[in-house]
C-alpha cells in the first residue's frame, strides 16, 4: 500500500495519459485489433486492468510493453477514448528509468543504439546504428555462433550494391542544440 | 511554390529511390523542396519509447526552424510525420509542454503524399502524364502514422483512406481495393524481433495477392523497406515466390511523368520492378 500522499505508479501513469483509463470496461477491442497480440503475454486490456489496479510489478514485467509496435490501432479504435499506445510508452518509459531487466532485453538495447547515434551526429547513421545494435544486444555473438551471420552479410551487400548503405556519417550543424536536448532530457524523469 | 522539405534519416540510405523520384516529380510541377538547414532526427519510436521530454523536444527544434523560415514543412516519411504531428500537438495544446524551444504553430506539417494530393497541384499533375500506368492493379498500402492516431493526424478516414487510391487512378492504373490498407509492417521491431516482422509482412504480402494486385504502392520508407528486403526470404519460408514490386507512390508519379531516372530507381529495389513493367509496356 501506498503512503498517504505518495505518488503511486498509477498516480505516475495518469499524470502523463489521463484519468480515462478509469473509462476502460474491457471491451477488448483494443486487444482484437492488436497486430502483435499473439505474441504478447498480457493483452492490451489487461495492461490497462493492471495499471488501474496499481499492478506495477505486473505491467513492467511484461513482454508486451516492449513488442508493441506502437502502431496506434489500440488508441484510434478504444469507445473510451484512452490513449492506449501511450500508455504504453510511459510503462516503457518508466521502466528504462528504473534501470530494471526487460523481458524483451533487446528492444530498449537497440533503443539506446538508436539514440546513441542520434547523439552523436545529430541524425541516425544506419550503419553506424546497426554495428552497435548487434554488438551490444549479444546478437553478433549468436549469429556468429548460429551461421545467420552470413545472411546478414548477404543483405547488407545487397543494400550496398543497390546504393542503399550510407558509409559516412551525415553531418548536422545542430548537432550542438542536439546533445543539449539530450542533457535536458536526462533531468526529465518520470519520478 | 516553396516549401521546407524534411527528409529524413532514410532518405540518405535505404530510402534513396524515395528522395530521387521526389525530386524529379516536385521539379516537374514546379515545387521547390527547401531543405530544413540544419535538421535532427525526429528521434523516431526509440524517443517516445524512453523518454517523453526528448520524444517531444527532438521534433520540436525542427518546427522551430521551420516556422522561422515561414514556409510549410513537408517529409515523406509517416514516422517523421507522426512525430512532428505530436510534437505540433503537445506544444501547441490546451497545456502546452515546455521544452524551451520557441514554436507557436504559425506552419503546416505535411506529409508529402497529403501535400501532393492537394487540389493546386491536380492540374500541373494531368499535365505532366505522358504514360499512363494502364494495366497495373495496385493495392495502396497507407500503413501506421500516416493515419492514426487521427486525434493527431485529423484524417478524414483513417480506418478506409483514399488519397493514394485516387491518386493511382488518375495516374491511369487501377487501385484494387483490399482490407488491409492501414495494418502494421512491425516497423520499430525491424532488427529486435525479425520473426514478428516476418509474420505481419507475410500477412500483407498474401493479401495484396489474394486481392489481385501485381504490386504495393507505400508513402513510408520503413513499409518499403520491410516489404520488399524482406520478400525473398518470407516467400522462401513458405515456399512461394510473391515477386510483388513495392513502390514508393511517387516512383510511379515518375513513371506516369515519362521521367528518365526511373530505372536508376527501379534498380535499387530488391524485388525489380522492371519484368512487370515491362510487361505492361510501361518501359
Amino acid at each position: 500500500m501506498a503512503v498517504q500522499g505518495e505518488r503511486t505508479f498509477r498516480d505516475v501513469v495518469i499524470e502523463s495519459v489521463g484519468e480515462e483509463i478509469f473509462d476502460c470496461y474491457q471491451c477488448y477491442k483494443c486487444s482484437a485489433g492488436c497486430p502483435i497480440s499473439f505474441d504478447m503475454d498480457l493483452l492490451p486490456h489487461q495492461i490497462i486492468r493492471s495499471v488501474v489496479f496499481n499492478q506495477k510489478e505486473k505491467a513492467l514485467s511484461s513482454k508486451t510493453i516492449w513488442i508493441c509496435a506502437s502502431c496506434e490501432t489500440c488508441t484510434t479504435r478504444c469507445p473510451n477514448e484512452i490513449d492506449i499506445a501511450k500508455v504504453m510508452d510511459v510503462l516503457r518509459q518508466i521502466q528504462v528509468e528504473s534501470g530494471g531487466e526487460a523481458k524483451e532485453p533487446r528492444v530498449p538495447v537497440f533503443h539506446q543504439a538508436f539514440l546513441d547515434s542520434i547523439k552523436k551526429t545529430g541524425r541516425v547513421h544506419e550503419l553506424t546504428m546497426i554495428r552497435n545494435y548487434t554488438q551490444k544486444s549479444g546478437d553478433l555473438k549468436e549469429k556468429l555462433k548460429s551461421g545467420e551471420w552470413k545472411n546478414d552479410v548477404k543483405l547488407g551487400m545487397k543494400m550496398f550494391l543497390r546504393g542503399k548503405l550510407k558509409v559516412m556519417s551525415p553531418k548536422c550543424e545542430g548537432v550542438k542544440e542536439v546533445r543539449k536536448i539530450f542533457k535536458q532530457a536526462a533531468e526529465h524523469k518520470k519520478k | 511554390m516553396k516549401v521546407s522539405f524534411f527528409p529524413g534519416c532514410s532518405l540518405e540510405g535505404t530510402a534513396r529511390e524515395y528522395g530521387e523520384s521526389i525530386e524529379a516529380v516536385c521539379n516537374a510541377i514546379d515545387i521547390e523542396l527547401q531543405e530544413l538547414s540544419g535538421w535532427n532526427c525526429c528521434g523516431a519510436s526509440s524517443a517516445h519509447a524512453t523518454n517523453e521530454f526528448l520524444s517531444i523536444a527532438l521534433p520540436a527544434r525542427n518546427l522551430s526552424i521551420a516556422e522561422k523560415a515561414e514556409r510549410d514543412l513537408v517529409t515523406p516519411c509517416a514516422a517523421c510525420y507522426s512525430r512532428f504531428k505530436t510534437a505540433e500537438k503537445a506544444l501547441t495544446g490546451e497545456s502546452p509542454v515546455d521544452v524551451e524551444i520557441p514554436f507557436k504553430g504559425e506552419i503546416n506539417i505535411l506529409h508529402m503524399l497529403e501535400f501532393l494530393c492537394r487540389e493546386e497541384f491536380a492540374e500541373a499533375i494531368g499535365r505532366n502524364i505522358t504514360t499512363p500506368l494502364h494495366k497495373v492493379k495496385a493495392v495502396s498500402y497507407y500503413g501506421c502514422l500516416l493515419v492514426r492516431p487521427p486525434g493527431v493526424t485529423h484524417a478524414e478516414h483513417c480506418e478506409d483512406p483514399g488519397g493514394l487510391d485516387t491518386l493511382i487512378a488518375k495516374l491511369g492504373g487501377e487501385s484494387v481495393f483490399w482490407p488491409y490498407k492501414t495494418e502494421c509492417c512491425g516497423g520499430s521491431l525491424v532488427l529486435t524481433r525479425v520473426d514478428i516482422i516476418h509474420r505481419l509482412n507475410s500477412r500483407l504480402l498474401d493479401m495484396a495477392r489474394e486481392a489481385g494486385a501485381d504490386c504495393i504502392v507505400t508513402a513510408c520508407p520503413l513499409c518499403q523497406a520491410n516489404l520488399d528486403t524482406r520478400q525473398e526470404e518470407i516467400g522462401a519460408g513458405k515456399g512461394i515466390k510473391y515477386n510483388l514490386p513495392i513502390f514508393y507512390f511517387t516512383e510511379l508519379m515518375g513513371l506516369a511523368f515519362g521521367n528518365q531516372g526511373v530505372d536508376k530507381w527501379f534498380g535499387r529495389h530488391f524485388v525489380d520492378p522492371r519484368p512487370l513493367l515491362e510487361a505492361k509496356q510501361l518501359l
